[in-house]
């Protein structure tokens, strides 16, 4: 997997941007259409979506932003495909913030429970 | 891994073998909760009011947590908002919007059933987030397993 050269926030503000973009229903079924197979040029990302080339250009802006989204370059077309990074990355930010919450939770449990013994 | 269905939220379940209102102590009482959280905390907790403190965890003595607490319903929620990961020096974290961190409190045979929940990670304000569910028809979660499965396979 290629990391953008480019210098990075830490990781913990970067992450909202990548979540929000998710949260959005057209965004997802864009998502999962670029996540078919080929990259895919705006027109064809149109085609049968019941949206306008407008709004479409619109959420790919969105999608891009938040690095999940990469346009290439085909000869004179601009290509879309899906960037698995940002995806991964907030998986291993929930996994750690998941992971803090589990040890947490497992020093309550015996605060509470040891000192009932004690009582 | 929680989070399957909405990349939003983190939610835990956990059984304690103690009654409901010892655990609601150990949430609510701010000495008690820095017992186990690992914080120093300045005062008692009060709904609206910004708590803060020293990390108690050796080497993060220097950091200072702060949490604004939202609700507090007796033996039953306890909630407040705060930034999970502000650790990083140099950042200024009070512009960003923070995360929500609910527990709640169920008694059972066994003693108490507590859920914790952490969500906001998007930091989209809620009223905005409830609208874009609302106009989900059910997509949602075979969108987001068609991604994961490609995430899986292009690791």
């Amino acid at each position: 997997m290629s990391r953008k050269t480019c210098s990075r926030e830490e990781a913990a503000p970067a992450v909202a941007p990548v979540f929000a973009a998710l949260g959005d229903e057209t965004r997802l079924l864009l998502l999962a259409r670029l996540s078919e197979g080929d990259a895919c040029s705006i027109a064809k990302l149109t085609e049968g979506s019941g949206l306008t080339r407008q709004a479409i250009t619109k959420h790919l802006r969105v999608l891009q932003n938040a690095r999940i989204v990469r346009c290439v370059r085909s000869g004179r077309e601009s290509l879309f495909a899906v960037d698995p990074e940002p995806l991964t990355e907030i998986r291993a930010y929930l996994d750690r913030v998941s992971r803090a919450w589990d040890e947490r939770l497992e020093r309550l449990k015996a605060f509470v429970e040891i000192e009932r013994v004690a009582d | 891994m929680t989070t399957a269905d909405v990349p939003n939220s983190i939610q835990k379940q956990i059984e304690l073998a103690a009654p409901v209102s010892r655990v609601w102590r150990a949430l609510t009482d701010h000495r008690e909760f820095g017992a186990w959280f690992r914080v120093n905390l300045e005062s008692p907790f009060e709904a609206g009011q910004v708590s803060r403190g020293r990390i108690t965890w050796p080497g993060y003595e220097h950091v200072v947590w702060e949490a604004v607490v939202q609700r507090i319903e007796p033996e039953s929620l306890f909630s407040f908002t705060w930034h999970p990961y502000s650790v990083a020096p140099g950042i200024d974290y009070s512009q960003e919007t923070p995360t929500l961190v609910e527990f709640r409190l169920e008694a059972t045979a066994a003693g108490t059933l507590l859920t914790v929940t952490e969500s906001g990670f998007d930091h989209v304000p809620e009223a905005r987030r409830a609208e874009a569910f609302l106009r989900n028809d059910g997509g949602w979660a075979q969108q987001i397993k068609n991604i994961e499965t490609y995430v899986a396979q292009n690791l």
